[in-house]
């Protein structure tokens, strides 16, 4: 038996096995053992022991590849594996979940919602990305991205009141699905051109193929698309401003921000791992998509009024930064996307949460009016959301700037100077649209809205996303050489 | 006998052509049948006479009744949707009598030296197939119900759609555990796994098999089956206080018969799984040289008893029609004991007395029971059986990876 | 004999699957879906994976369409109208739509220039224990994170439908 499921097996799959235990068990929690609406309130201390753990396996995993000094650790007969960059996307996972978690706490009292079932499912997501991270076969990837998939669907739909949560939910359910083909078909193909699952064998057998192969183009061309879909570039992106929007809002900051890492990892792994030396095949092809991302999510985001859609637009422009690194393909490049998405998850979730803490009963507030005048009402949120603003377009010495400092450092590098030239014109455009909301929050008059409350669980979040926009934008050395350690290769 | 002749006879095709035509012909006899022997046992359970009129004893009624079904007008109501209500029945008894093409009714045999398998095709995935059959027969009476353009078919169609898909579980999670001590799913292999006896005299059929008794599953599996074919007590979809005739209201002549044949083809497909996956199929229930003479036994005293009641004639036509059925049955008895018919004929006797008991339980229950009311039907599927057939589906894992 | 059988059930295949797009009642697709699993069931059982085929049988045309003929039949839904489409649209869509096909199978055809040749029956590797076997050894991980997937779908159908909480 021990042939099939051996202990390094196990050591590899123990952050999400611990992740579908807690999901689980929170899951029989809520039916069994806390049946008063009153206790359900402490299952969140479940999920936080959950992340704690798999956080604690991770950190097993990292310690285990530095005394070993081994570069990977390969399990499930190359299924899946354990190195820096998969440790160092899992840990951006547990972060975000943790964020999510904690903010969503206020915001599902707030929508008399069910906890057990929002908190167990936020495990489960991240049990699917876990193996977007570490998985290295094919099968386990795409069953990984369903996992991930299905449970945004059902979290995008979680407001079953609220008409646009589930209209949002419909529309990035049909269009997943829809995506998911493409990649079952681009997955499917290159099994069929090299005869494994398993990307090592993969990167062998194509790296005999020539670059012309139109077979092995059209795969590229599937699984491309199939992948950008769920990173949310353009030209399919036509999802995610309605998802964004109709979500709750820790799920759309939970969408942004984890779902979008874990499709990345799944980018890079597959396109600068195994498709390598298709390079020629594919750069053409992300190069129009990183262009379109940045166009069409820039542009749109100018004529927003819809906060939540503005930072949907934004996200998809940051996909299109992200993908930058990915073209660049260089140490410099993959250490950008691995900061960028790290940073990214703190600010993001950042400005998420100032919208959640804005909400309360019977009102949204995620219009750009109704920050109107904030720093009058709630002065400490309207200088909070002004510093994640500034991290998101850039401007040092937020994180966001170091992020895309490295962006644009490996473009140089790698001599992709007119990519660089357009991105460098868009951060301007997008802070154009991202200093809206700040002159909206301290120059217009304020508003009759009421000052955001204040709860444990903001305090917590803001405290810690504040401060790791700020200390990462100051001091950005730690953070450089922990992204430096998980790079491929 | 010309050499030639066998080898033809022996080709594969012109084999399972002509195995083809003796199941297909007895099959649809005993169909028709089985309808008269339920009308009778019936009948004389509720202390009336049933079928008198046509032949003696009724026993030509079934004949009768396929001339009437055949004859009768076929009624195309204007309101259905033609292609749907049309294709419905076919589908049905389609999927129905297909499965009789997967199902042994006995081990290898050798006819003038031709060997071959009771049996029309062995699939090696047989039980597999079966319930692909079952799967798919229940199309034909959800598109009856929908395309009637008739509430109470509608709500037939639905009802029997929702309970064959509910009863399905715990049948195939019934079916499962004596799979894993057969470890088989060519049906030919499952019953041959069933051969022998244990400490000389317990037949090793799968309901007494040591080291996991399948009876529970024998249990749970004939529940599954009377729902599956919408038998008493579950035949709720054709509920005659409620629904007048459920999804087959609204058909007549052939297509209605079609259904019927359908209903009485899948009875029969799952007494004949059941036998074969629980009962030993065609192994007998005592050790051999006992076993051979058992079905002589039962035929002379099935003879002698009836010509005794023919010399004893309770009514007019007694003294003629009783000794006749008499004889033919102490012929057949000795036909038993002729050497070179005897490895065909005893393993059909046992294997079809175990389902003509199974048949005979059907149509006991249908006497008996009341029917259950919709929701008692759907909870018990899905709070007991599925349960009870899952926890039972372990246990069987576990003790025959324990002591196996 | 086999080939005869493989172009049957493929021709079956595809104009059932043509069907399903083609038909406005929603029954019709449904049934016309059922269709296509059956002949590909088929063309499983051709290529010597009996499993594969009656799991495709059992689970697809027998579980999952049952439940679909089921909804649309609960739900009455009647004919969909025909949207009002140019006929310029379909000119236009319908040669790139066989030229995007005739693309994908060219590629796809000259792309395996020396593949084996399926021959009928060669393959023996689709027996119930062949499949067990690959599932879980090699395939362990795949299935496992399968029932991880599938409870969640199952949660998903209990949140999204559950009953207003009070």
């Amino acid at each position: 038996m021990n042939q099939f499921y051996t202990p390094t097996d196990h050591f590899s799959l123990l952050p999400a096995l611990l992740l579908a235990l807690f999901g689980c068990a929170i899951l029989m929690l809520d039916f069994f053992v806390l049946p008063h609406p009153r206790q359900k309130r402490w299952l969140i201390f479940f999920a936080l022991l959950g992340e704690f753990f798999a956080g604690l396996a991770l950190y097993r995993q990292y310690r285990f590849l530095e005394d070993q000094s081994i570069p990977a650790l390969r399990a499930f007969s190359d299924g899946l594996i354990i190195d820096g960059f998969s440790i160092f996307f899992n840990a951006i996972f547990v972060a975000a979940a943790v964020l999510v978690a904690i903010i969503s706490y206020r915001y599902l009292e707030v929508e008399g919602e069910h906890h057990g079932e929002f908190y167990g499912l936020i495990l489960l997501a991240q049990c699917g990305m876990y193996f977007l991270a570490s998985g290295t076969e094919l099968v386990t990837i795409f069953i990984g991205i369903e996992l991930m998939a299905v449970t945004f669907y059902i979290l995008v739909g979680f407001l079953r009141s609220d008409r646009r949560s589930n209209e949002a939910a419909m529309k990035y359910l049909l269009l997943g699905a829809f995506s998911s083909g493409f990649l079952a078909y681009g997955f499917s193909l290159l099994y069929a051109i090299t005869g494994s699952t398993r990307l090592p064998k993969i990167a062998a057998e194509l790296a005999q193929r020539p670059a012309t192969d139109p077979l092995l183009l059209l795969a590229i061309v599937t699984t491309l698309v199939g992948l950008l879909f769920k990173v949310g570039a353009a030209p399919f992106h036509m999802w995610a401003p309605d998802a964004y929007e109709g979500a709750p809002t820790p799920v759309t900051a939970y969408l942004s921000v984890a779902s979008k890492a874990a499709s990345v990892a799944v980018l890079v792994r597959l396109f600068l791992g195994t498709l390598a030396p298709h390079r020629i095949n594919w750069e053409p092809m992300l190069a129009v998509a990183v262009v379109l991302s940045l166009t069409i999510g820039n542009f749109s985001a100018l004529s927003q009024t819809n906060l939540k859609r503005l930072l949907a637009f934004s996200s998809i422009s940051h996909a299109g930064y992200i993908l930058l690194g990915l073209i660049a393909g260089n140490r410099t490049g993959l250490t950008g996307i691995c900061i960028y998405l790290f940073v990214y998850t703190f600010m993001n979730t950042g400005a998420f949460l100032v919208l959640i803490s804005l909400r309360q009963k019977g009102m949204t507030g995620d219009d750009i009016d109704d920050l109107n005048g904030l720093i009058h009402r709630s002065p400490g949120h309207a200088l909070l959301m002004a510093l994640f603003l500034l991290s998101l377009g850039g401007i040092p010495p937020t994180a966001g700037f170091i992020a895309k400092y490295y962006i644009f450092l490996s473009l140089v590098e790698t001599g992709h100077y007119a990519l660089a030239i357009t991105a460098a014109l868009f951060v301007a455009v997008s802070i154009y649209y991202y200093f809206r909301i700040v002159r909206a929050m301290f120059l217009n008059e304020a508003g009759q809205l009421l000052p955001a409350l204040p709860g444990w669980g903001a305090r917590v979040g803001f405290a810690v996303t504040a401060l790791a926009t700020l200390a990462i934008g100051l001091y950005p050395e730690p953070i450089i050489r922990f992204a430096g350690t998980s790079l491929l290769r | 006998m010309n050499v030639d002749l066998i080898s033809i006879l022996g080709n594969f095709y012109v084999l399972t052509l002509i195995k083809l035509g003796l199941v297909a012909g007895v099959l649809l006899t005993a169909l028709a049948y089985l309808q008269w022997i339920e009308r009778k046992v019936i009948a004389h359970i509720q202390l009336r006479v049933g079928p008198t009129r046509v032949g003696p004893h009724g026993l030509l009624q079934p004949l009768a009744d396929t001339i009437k079904l055949l004859t009768k007008e076929d009624l195309m109501p204007s309101h259905v949707n033609k292609f749907f209500y049309v294709l419905a029945p076919m589908v049905a008894v389609f999927f129905a009598l297909s499965a009789i093409a997967v199902i042994p009714f006995g081990p290898k045999i050798n006819v003038f030296g031709i060997e071959t398998y009771m049996q029309l095709s062995d699939l090696n995935i047989g039980i597999l197939f079966l319930l692909a059959l079952s799967g798919m027969g229940v199309y034909g009476i959800a598109l009856a119900g929908w395309s009637s353009n008739n509430k109470y078919s509608l709500i037939g169609g639905l009802r029997s759609s929702a309970q064959m898909i509910s009863y399905e579980l715990p049948m195939a999670l019934a079916i499962a555990s004596p799979l894993l001590l057969a470890g088989s799913l060519s049906l030919r292999e499952i019953a041959e796994s069933q051969a022998g006896f244990m400490l000389g005299f317990i037949p090793r059929w799968s309901i007494f098999q040591m080291p996991a008794p399948q009876l529970m599953a024998f249990v749970l599996f004939m529940i599954a089956g009377f729902a599956e074919t919408n038998r008493i007590p579950f035949d709720l979809p054709e509920a005659e206080n409620e629904l007048v005739a459920g999804f087959h209201t609204e058909y007549s002549s052939m297509k209605f018969a079609s259904f019927f044949m359908a209903e009485y083809a899948n009875m029969v497909t799952i007494c004949c799984l059941a036998t074969l996956l629980f009962l030993g199929g065609w192994y007998p229930i005592v050790p051999s040289p006992v076993a051979d003479y058992i079905p002589t036994l039962v035929h002379l005293a099935g003879g002698g008893m009836l010509i005794f009641h023919g010399l004893q004639p309770a009514r007019k036509w007694d003294k003629y029609t009783m000794p006749v059925f008499g004889v033919a049955f102490l012929a057949v008895g000795l036909l038993f004991l002729v050497p070179f018919l005897q490895p065909i004929l005893l393993p059909l006797f046992w294997f079809i007395s175990k389902v003509g008991i199974l048949l005979f339980l059907f149509i006991w229950v249908r006497a008996t029971l009341p029917r259950f009311r919709y929701d008692q039907l759907m909870h018990f599927a899905w709070a007991f059986m599925f349960p009870v057939s899952v926890v039972h589906l372990f246990v069987t894992a576990f003790l025959v990876a324990l002591l196996k | 004999m086999d080939a005869i059988l493989f172009f049957l059930f493929a021709a079956i295949a595809v104009v059932s699957a043509i069907n399903v797009v083609v038909q406005r009642h929603p029954i019709s697709s449904a049934l016309s879906l059922v269709g296509v699993m059956g002949s590909l069931a088929v063309l499983y059982l051709l290529l010597g994976a009996e499993f594969i085929a009656a799991a495709q049988m059992i689970v697809y045309a027998g579980a999952i369409m049952v439940l679909f003929v089921f909804v649309i039949m609960l739900l009455n839904a009647g004919a969909e109208k025909s949207p009002r489409k140019g006929w310029i649209l379909t000119a236009v869509a319908m040669p790139l739509l066989v030229l995007f096909l005739g693309m994908v199978s060219y590629i796809i055809q000259r792309g395996f220039p020396n593949a084996p040749l399926v021959v009928f029956g060669q393959f023996t590797g689709g027996s119930p224990k062949d499949v067990g076997m690959a599932l879980f050894t090699r395939y362990l991980l795949p299935f496992e994170i399968t029932s991880v997937l599938i409870l969640i779908a199952i949660i998903g159908a209990v949140v999204l439908a559950r009953k207003e909480m009070e």
